[in-house]
């Protein structure tokens, strides 16, 4: 899943050549079939994390039916308790928002701080570029779990330690796709123009290069989001979480799992929960990715 | 070799052991910023001070922190990785089995999605845009997504608990035996495992045989009249070599960090779950010397696909100068 570059985004650095706007790109990405299935199941599940907790018949660490954990059919109960005798589609509805916040902002830092050094290394080139690289690749030579692990566990697991790791894990991965597409983007006359004129290098970095690289940025930022979703559950199902008697799809799974064969609800549900919105936002992904390097140019299938 | 060619390698091999030690800068400052005092977590918060301060001293947490730094790369430099701060014991004697465990983990993981996704991914590359391409490109998307504790717990329902209950849902073994001991039980691991790497290599090894095919040489011995067969074997399949070192590492390395949840999903003990309760209890040495081995199995798998693709690609080896 996590820690590698998807051909299809590392393959942008090469067709740079056409500068393609978001919104005209997410248009013709839409005429994939697989861009609509995974915008449709996204949003979907995007509105359950966020809004489910205002449809839940019971508060969030309300103990339901006569207080028995891991009962079935629990009275008044859609789906039975869970391990504390609390009701299962409750916690279920108020267990995605978490996840889906962090998720968000792990991805918008790891995405802007690694696509800003992304362009900064492709911009300034040099020893400066080798230097930052090569410092990158360090971190690069831990699998994200490990050290998201390591981390979370010398401060504390909380939300803004959460966010911090998954984006700091985040970022050196989005900055070797993006200086990658920068690359081209650097080398082309209007961001010698911009020097020439004396521009100054942030100016030139956010209105000459940041524009013409946004196509890969939009790629890179639906795949990170699809793996900081992933990170952050498997974080939450380790038991590295804020509150455990806060409802969370991952911690969901884990404090169920006991049970799973006399009252598997408590596991399938946020099971499935976590597996459609990944599989949501990585089919998004994948569609734009397609359509930016053209293997489906225009083309309707699958 | 010519020389050109040994000097790669060595400079190669170099920045491999400059990235290690940075790594093991890396492994060390973080551990030591851990949260809370060690010797106040492993004697519990009624310790009296000089209790606290002799387990300090006992554990070398208050020498200056470069001494502790150097006696301990020098220790693992040397075999020597101190001891566990829980059990006492040497980590290596409490981690040897575990090492053991989780090689044999992944030996089996790579035995099983090496060939799987190599076959997958050239087979939907020769027969690209057809019906097995497009529905195994779809299947894999899919796949790609998910964590490896979803796979994981969607295989224990279907075949450990609900569904069916063909295997074992945890794995259980004795602590003197063999992980082989129980090869019904590590069913499941390795197929979650396989499972969560499987869609990254098919992808990489399609494009990469895709890209072979679509090249002049090819074409130029098809157009030459020469037997399918001759093409695939004699002239494709060299010339995939290379980026298929490189799959074969990046699944390795992709396997080094899956163990991590998997073996705490299925109870297996490797080092995987050693590291969960090392990083649970604040083991630093355990911490540290696991974090540095997945990192330098990483390192290593990597550099060997470097080096192995340079010397697979006639292309790369006499561009070196």
């Amino acid at each position: 899943m996590s820690n590698v570059i998807i051909p299809a985004a590392s393959s942008l650095a090469s067709n740079g050549q056409t500068i393609q706007r978001p919104a005209s790109l997410l248009r013709q990405a839409l005429r994939l079939r697989r861009t609509q299935i995974g915008l449709a199941i996204m949003v979907l599940l995007m509105l359950v994390a966020m809004l489910g907790r205002y449809f839940a018949p019971f508060g969030e660490t309300a103990v339901v039916g006569d207080g028995l954990p891991n009962v079935r059919n629990a009275a008044g109960t859609l789906f039975g308790s869970d391990y504390f005798g609390s009701d299962v589609w409750s916690r279920f509805l108020y267990g995605g928002r978490p996840i889906l916040i962090q998720a968000f902002f792990a991805t918008f830092l790891g995405v802007g701080s690694g696509s800003s050094l992304g362009m900064l290394a492709a911009y300034r080139r040099g020893r400066f570029d080798e230097i930052l690289m090569r410092s990158l690749d360090v971190l690069l030579s831990f699998p994200q779990l490990l050290l998201s692990l390591v981390v979370i566990a010398m401060f504390s697991p909380s939300a803004i330690v959460v966010i911090m790791t998954v984006g700091i894990t985040t970022m050196p991965r989005v900055a070797r796709v993006v200086r990658g597409a920068a690359l081209q983007v650097t080398e082309r006359d209007f961001v010698a123009a911009a020097d020439a004129l004396g521009e100054s290098r942030v100016r030139v970095l956010f209105s000459e290069i940041l524009p013409n690289v946004s196509a890969a940025l939009l790629v890179e930022s639906n795949l990170r989001l699809t793996y900081s979703i992933g990170l952050i559950a498997s974080l939450g199902f380790l038991g590295f979480t804020p509150d455990l008697s806060a409802a969370s799809w991952g911690v969901m799974i884990q404090q169920n799992r006991g049970a799973l064969t006399f009252q598997p609800w408590g596991v399938l549900l946020p099971v499935f929960a976590i597996a459609l919105l990944t599989i949501g936002t990585g089919f998004f992904a994948d569609g734009i990715g397609r359509t930016i390097a053209g293997i489906d140019r225009g083309k309707a299938d699958v | 070799m010519r020389l050109p060619l040994l000097k790669f390698v060595f400079r190669r091999l170099l920045l491999g052991v400059a990235t290690l030690f940075v790594v093991s800068v890396l492994i060390f400052v973080l551990t030591k910023a851990m949260r809370g005092d060690t010797a106040t977590i492993v004697l519990g918060r009624e310790a009296t001070p000089e209790a606290v301060k002799e387990l300090r001293s006992e554990f070398g947490l208050d020498r200056p922190i470069l001494t502790q730094y150097t006696s301990w790369i020098g220790g693992v430099a040397t075999g020597d990785l101190g001891n566990s701060f829980t059990t006492r014991e040497s980590v290596w004697a409490a981690l040897s089995s575990r090492v053991g465990s989780s090689l044999f983990l992944l030996f089996c993981a790579g035995v099983v999605s090496i060939p799987l996704s190599l076959a997958v991914g050239s087979y939907a590359a020769l027969h690209r845009d057809k019906r097995f391409d497009n529905w195994s490109s779809f299947i894999l998307l899919a796949v790609a997504a998910l964590p490896e504790f979803v796979v994981g717990a969607v295989l224990v329902i279907v075949f450990a608990t609900n569904v069916t209950k063909l295997l074992p849902a945890t794995f259980y073994i004795s602590p003197d035996q063999p992980p082989w001991g129980n090869m019904k039980g590590i069913v499941l691991p390795v197929v979650t495992l396989s499972i969560s790497v499987l869609p990254y290599v098919a992808r990489v090894t399609r494009a990469a045989v895709v890209e072979v095919l679509e090249s002049d040489y090819i074409e130029m011995a098809r157009l030459k009249g020469m037997q399918e067969r001759t093409v695939l074997w004699r002239h494709a399949l060299p010339n995939a070599l290379g980026p298929i070192f490189q799959v074969i590492a990046l699944n390795l390395a992709y396997l080094a960090g899956g163990v991590i949840v998997v073996e705490w999903l299925f109870n297996y003990p490797g080092i995987g779950s050693a590291l969960n309760d090392a990083v649970r209890a604040r083991d630093l040495p355990v911490v540290q010397f696991l974090a540095l081995s997945i990192a330098a199995v990483y390192i290593v798998t990597n550099l060997l696909a470097d080096i192995g693709t340079v010397l697979a690609t006639p292309r790369l080896r006499t561009r070196l100068t």
